[in-house]
C-alpha cells in the first residue's frame, strides 16, 4: 500500500505541476481584469477546456492532499492508523464532491 | 536537543525546503475546501458569487489571499525540488534550489497584490 | 594557555551536562579533548573510540548540535569560541554519559532486508561485474558504509517517526538490489516500503550532509522511491513484477 500511496502522490504531483503553472497564471490574470462574477463566469462559462483541466486539477489535488496530511499527521501528532486513514479518505472525498461542484458550478453558470 | 525546528532550518537548507512545503501544504489543504464552496456559489447565479467577491474586498483578505497565492508557488516550487531529486538525480545546491522557490513565492505574491485594485 | 570549555552529558537516559576546562592544544581534535578530560579530570567518563583515524566510525557523537566522529573534527574549527558540547547520538538509547546501544540502528538495518542473499543455489562461478555498469555505480556510491550511525542521528525522520528505518539501513538496501548476483530482489523491495520505508524520507538531505563518507542515502532513497512505483504501477496495470 506504501508503494500504491508513494505512486499516487508523485503521479498527481505531475498533474498538479502543469495545473498549478496554469493556475498560478490565471490568477494574475483574473486579479489584474478586476475579481468580477461576471468576468470571472464569462471566461469559465461553456469552457470545455477549462473544465478539463480543472476537474482534472480538483481530481489530482483530492489525491495528493490527503497522502500529504497523512505524513503531517503521523510525523508531527503522532497520529496513524484506521481512523485516521478513513478521516482522510472522507477528506479527499470532500474534495472532490466540493471541488467538481465548484467547476460545474462556474462552468454551468 | 540541538535546538528549535526554525533554528536548525537556517543551518540545513534542506529542512528549511521540507518545512516550507509542509506548511504551505497544510495551508493550501485546509484553504481549498473554502475556495471551492465559494466558487460554488455560481450555483445559485452570478450575483451571489459577485457579492461574495464584494466582501473578499478587504485590504486584510487580500494579503491573506496573497499569503495563499504565495504558499501555492512555493508548493509548486518545493514539490519541482522533490520531484527532481527523485527522478532526475538533481544535485544543485540546496541552498540556492531554496532561495529560488522562496523568491518564485514571493513574486506571484507580488503580482497579486499589484494586479488588483490597491485598495478596497 | 587558553582554555577549552567542554559540556559533556552524563548519565543515562536522563542525566545533565557537567563542565570540564582542559587546555586548548595545537591540532587538538575532539577525541583528543575528551580523552584528556577522562584521563585528567574524570576517569568515570564513558565514551568510545578505536582507530582514531577516520576509519572505523565508533567515535560518532553529537558536537555541538552536529554528528560527527570526534577523531576527525578539529576543536579549532568546530569550537572557535573555546566551547565545546558533546552529547551522545541523536536517537539511539544512551547506555552512559557519549556511549549509545546501536542494536536498533543495526536491527533496522536486518528489517530492511539489507543483507546479501546468495540464493538457493548459489551460483557455479564468479559473477563478471564490469564496475561501469549503471547499476554496479549506483552499488558503488553506496558501498563505503561503515554503520557508525552518523546518518541515523542527523535524519530529522528518524527523530518523528520511530519506525522509519533511516538512511544507512535503506543505502545498504540500495547497494543490494543494485547487486546482480542478490536474488532477494522482492523480499528486499517489500522490505523497504514497509511501514517506516523510502516513503517516509522527505529529501530533507541531513543524511547527505552528515556522511563523513561522503555517502549520499538521498539519492539511494530515491532510487529506491523509483523502484517501488514502479512495481506498483506494475502491479495496478496487472504486468508481472
Amino acid at each position: 500500500m506504501n508503494a500504491a500511496l508513494l505512486a499516487a502522490s508523485r503521479i498527481s504531483a505531475l498533474v498538479l505541476a502543469v495545473a498549478v503553472a496554469v493556475h498560478l497564471v490565471v490568477i494574475i490574470y483574473a486579479v489584474q481584469e478586476g475579481l468580477t462574477a461576471a468576468s470571472l463566469l464569462s471566461r469559465t462559462r461553456g469552457n470545455w477546456a477549462f473544465l478539463a483541466l480543472y476537474a482534472s486539477f480538483v481530481l489530482a489535488a483530492a489525491v495528493h492532499a490527503p497522502i500529504g496530511l497523512r505524513a503531517v499527521l503521523a510525523e508531527w501528532l503522532g497520529w496513524s492508523g484506521r481512523l485516521a486513514d478513513r478521516l482522510l479518505i472522507g477528506f479527499g472525498l470532500l474534495l472532490v464532491l466540493l471541488g467538481l461542484r465548484a467547476a460545474f458550478a462556474v462552468f454551468l453558470a | 536537543m540541538s535546538g528549535s525546528l526554525v533554528a536548525r532550518a537556517r543551518r540545513h537548507p534542506g529542512l528549511a525546503a521540507a518545512l516550507l512545503n509542509r506548511l504551505s501544504g497544510i495551508a493550501l489543504a485546509l484553504f481549498l475546501p473554502a475556495h471551492f464552496i465559494a466558487l460554488g456559489l455560481a450555483l445559485s447565479g452570478a450575483p451571489a458569487l459577485g457579492s461574495f467577491l464584494m466582501l473578499i474586498r478587504s485590504p486584510l483578505l487580500r494579503t491573506l489571499e496573497a499569503g495563499l497565492v504565495a504558499a501555492l508557488a512555493l508548493h509548486f516550487a518545493c514539490g519541482l525540488r522533490i520531484l527532481a531529486i527523485e527522478f532526475l538525480d538533481f544535485r544543485e545546491s540546496t541552498a540556492m534550489t531554496v532561495s529560488l522557490a522562496i523568491g518564485f513565492g514571493l513574486f506571484f505574491a507580488l503580482l497579486y497584490l499589484l494586479a488588483g485594485p490597491i485598495a478596497g | 594557555m587558553a582554555m577549552l570549555e567542554l559540556e559533556i552529558w552524563r548519565g543515562g537516559a536522563t542525566g545533565r551536562f557537567h563542565t570540564y576546562r582542559i587546555p586548548m592544544r595545537e591540532s587538538q581534535t575532539v577525541l583528543d579533548a575528551v580523552s584528556e578530560v577522562q584521563r585528567t579530570e574524570d576517569p568515570t567518563l564513558s565514551y568510545r573510540f578505536a582507530c582514531r583515524v577516520g576509519m572505523c566510525g565508533s567515535c560518532a557523537m553529537m558536537v555541538n548540535g552536529r554528528p560527527r566522529w570526534t577523531c576527525r573534527t578539529r576543536v579549532a574549527v568546530s569550537a572557535p569560541n573555546g566551547k565545546l558540547l558533546l552529547a551522545p547520538l541523536r536517537h539511539l538509547p544512551v547506555v552512559k554519559d557519549l556511549v549509545v546501544d546501536m542494536e536498533p540502528f543495526f536491527a533496522k538495518w536486518q528489517r530492511a532486508h539489507g543483507r546479501f542473499e546468495p540464493g538457493a543455489a548459489p551460483a557455479a562461478d564468479f559473477a563478471v561485474v564490469p564496475p561501469a555498469t549503471p547499476g554496479r555505480r549506483a552499488a558503488d556510491a553506496g558501498i563505503e558504509c561503515i554503520g557508525c550511525g552518523i546518518c541515523y542521528a542527523a535524519c530529522d525522520v528518524v527523530g518523528w517517526n520511530p519506525d522509519y528505518l533511516g538512511p544507512a539501513a535503506l543505502n545498504r538496501a540500495w547497494t543490494l538490489l543494485n547487486d546482480v548476483r542478490d536474488r532477494a530482489a522482492a523480499e528486499r523491495l517489500a522490505a523497504v516500503t514497509a511501514g517506516g520505508g523510502c516513503q517516509a524520507c522527505h529529501s530533507h538531505m541531513a543524511c547527505t550532509e552528515a556522511c563523513p563518507k561522503g555517502i549520499a542515502p538521498t539519492y539511494a532513497i530515491a532510487g529506491l522511491k523509483r523502484q517501488a512505483i514502479r512495481a506498483a504501477l506494475r502491479s495496478a496495470l496487472g504486468a508481472p513484477p
